[in-house]
């Protein structure tokens, strides 16, 4: 087996004094899809931003590719092919839609080739490429954000919450592009809370509560009275 | 018609130059969030420089123009984002406004230094000297072609730069979302570096572009900002195409007036006030009334988590404070000289000043650069009612400044942050120019205000004074704090923490908004009530203001150790730069420098200090040992084998250098703690030892002696003595506890509740 694309070797981290992951491991595999769930202040998003490099893991390690990347920053990561959508809406609302996409040129493609793959696939931000990103619905803003992993072609996705807000038509034609990544064999570590719209797409799965992860394995497998036990509490 | 073509190109050259220096202030505060206060200082210094280069040195001018513009403009731009700005994310805009005013208090100290005014440096000449070209029929100076030039290339170059580069549009994603801008791949520190460098480069044009026309003087240059102010406020501090707008208008504006008020019809005074410093003003009620029309500040939720916390004291030691602060003032007046007692009274009056600021600042939220308007307003009051100093009046004076407060802020408190702050500025300068520098306020420069009559006691003497101040600061503190502890202080600090929240359960905000101008208001009058001596307008204006807020949030604002420490710490250094002229230079510069560290504790200094005094609470011993060691040092004195100095300097040293340490020595580890109490030793030995009155010959030498003795000792004692066991801190008061609680007993507690598996 290859080495990992991302490995997350026992990371705790914390908040001021309050500690949010009490050493959590996991494997993102190439080309491999895998599914972090968990409910509520679990510490998916957490988790989410130790991987970016936007917070600063308290102690373990965070390896990308097979090499130690515990402290780089955010942007150097980013700038090394790690796309991360983060929670929310992931856009500049007081920017154009051209000016969101100018942003993404940090990944080191040419402006236009970005407009031209993101306007293909998403004809309605081509319509509204001058308008402020925060005037847009919120499917809209959620595209946009998708189109800078679609369009930088990145080594690994991380996307937190991608339905969070928007109607279920609009979160399975997300998951539809999510799909589309995939298949082109980036690797992805995807954070949902609900868990039936992210298992259909997913390879693996990890769920995690209380800062641990309480179970892992192949998406399929991943029962109903796990889930229920580690939502619900048992 | 020709005299109106005349005026209207006077106008448009001043409007070109408000807009470039009005557009450097957008730049950073779209970028940063942070509205530079010193940035008209920044223009300063660079037209210094530039006349340094050009004129002292005679470089030719385009040389002198690439170095101070391309060069150090955009160093110290950098440099000021690195080493001061790039510490405040996460903190109030209290804070972040008075860092700027400590680089502008820093700024005109080291202008005044380098370059003092001796009146050598006339040669300041516009570009081109001499030329003109006729435009209508009149002869326009080459300069204010240039100047107008400058102006529209600022604009082109802004507009491109912004909205055209991935730079631009960088500086705009990062005020939209700084960690999305990472998670793209840009650098925020980079970009806000390059935006601090652009800024500067504005300013500095626009400072030499000014010098041209005018003199080359720190004052007008500094407070050409706030004109500015206006034409930034007007662009809504964002949209740079209304920004320029606004910056011509103000420019005519200006030329307009000058051209009417020459007319026999245009009045001259009104209801017996004299009208002349109306063109003064012109940019500040433009600024106001741009304040005003503003639309309502959107009410932010509290999710902001900021970076400062105070504890509020209890009862027990807020009454020990003040009463063990009259028995130390009582206890030492005796021993001071007179100009040492003028000195700290002076410290005591700005500390009651100071502790205006924190109801409304320290726990409302809501920043005044006005605080000694309103002293003012309440000497005023004092000296012009009947009664003659007697309590009654000095009730009357504080009721009467209460109400202009509440009715200043009226139209005020549908702002916010920065623009609230501004606006009390702005009157400020309306105050000190319309009311404050007129016959009929202050008769011949100065007037006199009675001396508190109170019954059976004496206090017309400087002792006196300064016993009365000291004391009233005490009563004050003790009311501030019960404020803090009443119904009306919880709702201020709701103000504080989230005004949606507030609002949404039914808080009346304007009222309660009021409320803590009205307070505030009331006890800066009551330092200016209280002031019992002749006092002049030059006192209470507005650039006299700055330093204060300055030192209240230095010293902490949010409590009133915080208000005393700065006060006496502004006076003090008013000690320092009399007592030894050859330091006088390095105070200019300290209130900037002490305010230049407030991004690393935005608490202030003495929640730091009496962080360090904390753990002595739960230990009786120890205390009782160091009230002992006070003691043994005081009976020294009194039987007169050490001098009132060696009193003073060792007391101090006990205090500062010896106590904080006390528990980490008792507690230590063998052989470093025997180290840490050695060196403790010897330095209150020297403290003590020392003929303090012989071997040195002034009283500021002695201070600064002071200062070193306690940061050599203190802290080599301190780190020596490091490895006691810490306390960890976990900040109680977020817990609802009073004692912080160690990682032991957060384990119990996590396991008793369950929430660690």
């Amino acid at each position: 087996m290859s080495t990992p694309i991302l490995e997350l070797r026992n990371i705790r981290a914390s908040y001021g004094s309050i500690e949010v992951l009490h050493g959590v491991n996991l494997t993102v595999g190439r080309g491999e899809v895998v599914a972090l769930l968990g409910p509520n202040g679990a510490g998916k998003s957490t988790l989410i931003k130790v991987a970016s490099g936007i917070l600063r893991p308290s102690a373990g390690q965070l390896v990308i590719a097979g090499r130690d990347a515990t402290g780089a920053s955010a942007n150097a990561l980013a700038r090394a092919g790690l796309c991360t959508i983060p929670e929310g809406r992931g856009i500049f609302p007081n920017l154009t839609v051209r000016e969101n996409l100018l942003m993404a040129t940090y990944s080191g493609h040419k402006l236009s080739d970005i407009e031209q793959s993101t306007y293909a696939r998403f004809p309605r931000l081509a319509e509204r490429r001058s308008q402020l990103a925060g005037t847009m619905s919120g499917g809209e803003q959620q595209m946009l954000s998708l189109a800078r992993a679609l369009a930088t072609d990145p080594v690994i996705l991380l996307l937190d919450e991608l339905s969070m807000g928007l109607a279920p038509l609009i979160v399975s034609e997300l998951y539809q592009q999510v799909a589309a990544i995939a298949a082109e064999g980036v690797s992805v570590l995807v954070v949902e809370q609900f868990a039936r719209t992210v298992l259909g797409v997913a390879d693996q799965a990890v769920l995690l509560a209380h800062g641990k992860v309480q179970a892992f394995g192949k998406a399929s497998e991943i029962g109903e009275d796990v889930l229920a036990s580690a939502y619900l509490g048992s | 018609m020709q005299e109106l073509l005349t005026f209207t190109i006077i106008g448009l050259s001043t409007g070109a130059i408000y807009a470039v220096v009005a557009s450097g202030l957008v730049v950073t505060y779209t970028t940063s969030g942070i509205f530079n206060l010193a940035h008209g200082a920044t223009g300063m210094l660079a037209a210094f420089t530039y006349w340094q280069l050009r004129f002292d040195w005679d470089l030719p001018a385009p040389i002198a123009l690439f170095i101070t513009l391309f060069i150090l403009c955009p160093l110290f731009g950098l440099l000021t984002e690195r080493i001061v700005m790039r510490g405040l994310q996460g903190t109030t805009e209290v804070v972040r406004l008075s860092v700027t005013v400590a680089l502008f208090a820093f700024m005109i100290g080291l202008a005044n230094t380098v370059w003092p005014s001796d009146g050598s440096r006339e040669a300041f000449l516009k570009f081109f000297e001499g030329n003109t070209v006729p435009i209508g029929g009149i002869n326009v100076s080459w300069h204010k072609i240039i100047t107008f030039g400058c102006a529209v290339v600022v604009a082109i170059v802004l507009r491109l730069l912004l909205f055209r580069t991935r730079m631009g549009v960088a500086m705009r994603a990062v005020v939209d979302d700084r960690s999305l801008t990472e998670l793209n791949g840009g650098r925020p520190n980079r970009v806000a570096m390059f935006a601090w460098a652009l800024s500067a480069m504005l300013a500095g044009l626009a400072g030499i572009l000014l010098a041209g026309e005018q003199q080359l003087n720190i004052e007008p240059l500094v407070l050409l900002v706030i004109n500015a102010y206006a034409a930034a406020i007007i662009g809504g501090l964002k949209s740079l195409p209304r920004t320029f707008a606004g910056a011509a208008v103000l420019g005519l504006l200006d030329a307009y007036y000058l051209q009417f008020s020459d007319n026999s019809w245009f009045p001259q005074s009104f209801m017996g006030f004299g009208l002349s410093g109306i063109r003064a003003s012109i940019p500040t009620i433009v600024l106001f009334v741009a304040l005003l029309v503003r639309p309502q500040s959107r009410l932010r939720a509290g999710t902001v988590r900021f970076r400062e916390e105070n504890k509020v004291p209890s009862w027990n030691t807020a009454v020990l404070g003040a009463v063990s602060l009259i028995v130390v003032v009582v206890g030492i007046s005796g021993m001071l000289t007179r100009s040492n007692t003028l000195f700290l009274l002076n410290g005591f009056t700005l500390a009651i000043v100071a502790l205006s600021l924190v109801p409304l600042t320290g726990y409302a939220g809501q920043m005044s650069l006005a605080p000694l308007t309103f002293a003012g307003l309440g000497a005023v009051a004092m000296s012009k009612l009947p009664g003659d100093g007697n309590l009654l009046t000095l009730l009357a004076a504080i009721t009467i400044v209460a109400i202009v407060g509440a009715a200043v802020a009226l139209p005020a408190i549908r702002l916010s942050g920065i623009y609230l702050a501004l606006s009390t500025a702005a009157f400020a300068v309306l105050v000190t120019k319309l009311i404050f520098n007129q016959r009929q306020t202050f008769m011949s420069g100065n007037i006199s205000v009675p001396i508190l009559d109170i019954p059976f006691i004496d206090i017309n003497s400087p002792r006196g004074r300064l016993i009365l101040s000291a004391t009233a600061f005490s009563l004050l503190g003790l009311g501030v704090i019960a404020l803090r502890r009443s119904r009306l202080g919880r709702r201020l600090i709701a103000l504080k923490d989230s005004p949606v929240a507030a609002a949404t359960l039914g808080m009346n905000l304007t009222q309660t908004k009021l409320a803590a101008f009205a307070i505030s208001a009331g006890i800066a009058a009551c330092a200016g009530a209280l002031a019992g001596d002749k006092v002049s307008p030059q006192q209470y204006d507005f650039t006299q203001s700055l330093p204060i807020v300055l030192l209240a949030v230095v010293g902490g604002v949010g409590t009133v150790g915080g208000a005393l420490f700065g006060g006496l710490l502004l006076g003090g250094n008013a000690v320092l730069a009399n007592a030894v002229p050859s330091l006088k230079n390095i105070t200019k510069i300290m209130p900037g420098l002490t305010g230049i560290t407030l991004g690393r504790n935005p608490n202030g200094a003495t929640s730091q200090i009496s962080e360090k005094f904390r753990p002595l609470l739960n230990r009786w011993g120890i205390i009782s040992f160091s009230a002992l060691g006070g003691v043994g040092i005081w009976a020294l004195d009194a039987s007169r084998i050490i001098s009132h100095w060696a009193f003073f300097i060792g007391g101090v040293f006990w205090f500062l250098a010896v106590m904080p340490n006390l528990i980490a020595i008792v507690d230590g580890t063998s052989p470093r703690r025997w180290w840490a109490g050695a060196i403790a030793l010897t330095g209150l030995a020297v403290s003590l030892g020392v003929d303090w009155d012989q071997a040195v010959d002034s009283t500021g030498k002695r201070l600064l002696s002071l200062i070193l003795l306690v940061a050599i000792f203190g802290v080599g004692t301190q780190r020596v003595a490091e490895n006691a066991p810490r306390i960890h801190h976990s900040s109680p008061d977020l817990l609802g506890l009073d004692v912080a609680l160690t990682p032991d007993e957060l384990d119990n507690v996590e396991r008793e509740l369950g929430v660690t598996i």
